[in-house]
């Protein structure tokens, strides 16, 4: 399973990365994987402002409907359209192409508050 | 994982090739392989897949009344059929309800030269009911019916590339054998075969029935020599949106008890000209027109549609999703429900709720994919 070192994690398996001022975010590896073919994603929309913990959207696999859910509070500043009609990038590329928003948050705290990579590297490693 | 759970003799082969172990009907069965549902989807259209489906169930009828009493317990009119004929019937409830569907093949049988038997090819959530339901009737006709499941293995070799691997593997000529006609042979020189030329994938191929001991040796026999073709193992992701694309029905979706098969569009699978289980029922519903139908749609807007979702049409609830998923061959988003038959014509307008919100989809053409063999 690939983990990316300079990304904090969440335990519902989404990774947010800096990007300059912003964040980026995106679902996990492990989290590709266990969804297996991903086939639809609803986006949340540019301009929405989010708390922690509120669901963002929605990946769709063959079998099943997993909620994104906003690791830390912001607002988005843009989503990964590139995704809407080649939604599989998600598996072959989570952490690269495969990024589902971009955020701003203006509290840079609850960033660092994530799972770092090494520990959820062994969250994974114990399921 | 529940211990409680059935396996079949492929089971450890499963695993050792990255089977993706999920319950299903009372068995642990591949969901998937490495391969992944879409593309074994794909391999399956375009080559040939292989599908474990022996959590599927097989009924013997034998006796002298065996055609009179099969006549009596399922729609189709299996008087109709000649030796070797295998075709589609379901079980119904006498207010037309549906117990299981399955597949009826006319065999000679091997205790009595004179004699034809029938084999019923049920499914693996319903074979306790199914059993005990023809068990039921069987007592006022001079027949014996036996579960055979247990010592019949079952698996599923579906796609264009199918009947020329196969014929490879028979005495018999399998290029010449039509469609829902069955043929008996002897495989891997001592393997006593039953071929039938069916299956629910819209692809060309065969359901094949052999004794259960033989599993792994048929299976990887097959791969084997389908391996130059691209023949995979596919799980039952991928067999459920090969089922749904051409639109046949799965029991507990498009099929139940309180879901007829006048409302689901089978009546091709129903002989009203004969006496049988349900029949006045069914007739009527058919002369009187069904309430509600089963239709197919697409989504209009971005959406994916599952089963149980609401439809809408100008947002007052008018029915439910039985499948609905992503389909790969047409790249759309589809579905079947089953809704009143004012809302059935195709074009019209509706609305699926996905998660609260109405999402536009209108009525299209089923099937969604035509079967190679109906081309």
């Amino acid at each position: 399973m690939k983990i990316d070192p300079n990304a904090r994690y969440s335990k519902e398996h989404e990774w947010v990365r800096k990007d300059g001022e912003n964040y980026l975010y995106g679902i996990t590896d492990h989290a590709q994987d266990q969804l297996s073919d991903i086939v639809f994603i609803e986006f949340p929309e540019p301009g929405e402002s989010f708390a922690s913990g509120d669901i963002i959207g929605v990946v769709e696999s063959v079998k099943a409907a997993a909620d994104l859910y906003m690791p830390i509070s912001g607002e988005i500043t843009e989503v990964n359209e590139h995704l809407a009609d080649t939604p599989e990038i998600l598996n072959s590329d989570p952490f690269g192409e495969g990024w589902i928003v971009m955020f701003k948050s203006s509290d840079p705290s609850e960033f660092e508050s994530l799972i770092s990579a090494e520990d959820y590297e062994k969250l994974t490693g114990e399921e | 994982m529940s211990n409680d759970l059935k396996r079949t003799e492929l089971y450890q082969w499963h695993v050792d090739n990255g089977g993706r172990m999920v319950p299903f009907a009372g068995w642990e069965m591949p969901v998937q392989y490495p391969t992944g549902p879409v593309k074994e989807h794909e391999i399956t259209r375009q080559a040939a897949g292989l599908f474990d489906i022996d959590h599927m169930g097989q009924i013997s009828v034998r006796g002298p009344e065996a055609e009179q009493f099969v006549n009596w317990i399922v729609t189709y009119d299996v008087s109709k059929m000649n030796l070797y004929d295998a075709h589609y019937a379901l079980f119904c409830y006498a207010d037309g309800g549906v117990i299981d569907d399955l597949f009826v093949y006319r065999l000679p049988d091997p205790e009595n030269a004179d004699r034809h038997y029938f084999f019923l090819a049920i499914n693996a959530a319903n074979r306790s009911k199914d059993v005990a339901w023809v068990t039921a009737h069987a007592k006022e006709f001079d027949v014996s019916v036996k579960d055979i499941s247990d010592e019949t293995y079952m698996i599923a070799f579906q796609g264009p590339n199918a009947p020329e691997i196969m014929d490879r593997l028979t005495t018999v000529d399998l290029t010449q054998m039509a469609r829902f006609s069955a043929v008996q042979d002897l495989i891997l020189d001592d393997v006593p075969i039953l071929l039938g030329r069916t299956g629910y994938t819209g692809e060309d191929g065969f359901e094949l029935f052999f004794p259960a001991e033989h599993a792994v040796e048929v299976w990887k026999a097959i791969l084997e020599e389908g391996k130059e073709e691209g023949v995979a193992p596919i799980g039952l992701a991928a067999r459920d949106s090969l089922r749904f694309e051409p639109c046949m029905p799965l029991y507990g979706h498009e099929l139940s008890p309180t879901i007829s098969p006048v409302e689901a569009r089978l009546t091709f699978a129903v002989s009203f000209d004969k006496d049988f289980i349900g029949r006045d029922a069914l007739l009527k519903q058919k002369l009187e027109k069904p309430g509600r139908v089963l239709v197919g749609f697409e989504l209009v807007e971005r959406g994916l549609a599952r089963e149980e979702y609401p439809v809408l049409h100008h947002g007052e609830e008018i029915g439910v999703v039985t499948t609905g998923m992503y389909s790969p061959t047409t790249s759309g988003y589809l579905g079947m429900a089953l809704v009143p038959r004012e809302f059935s014509k195709i074009g019209t307008d509706i609305e699926i709720q996905i998660r609260n919100k109405p999402v536009k989809a209108k009525i299209v053409k089923r099937p969604f994919y035509v079967p190679a063999y109906r081309r």
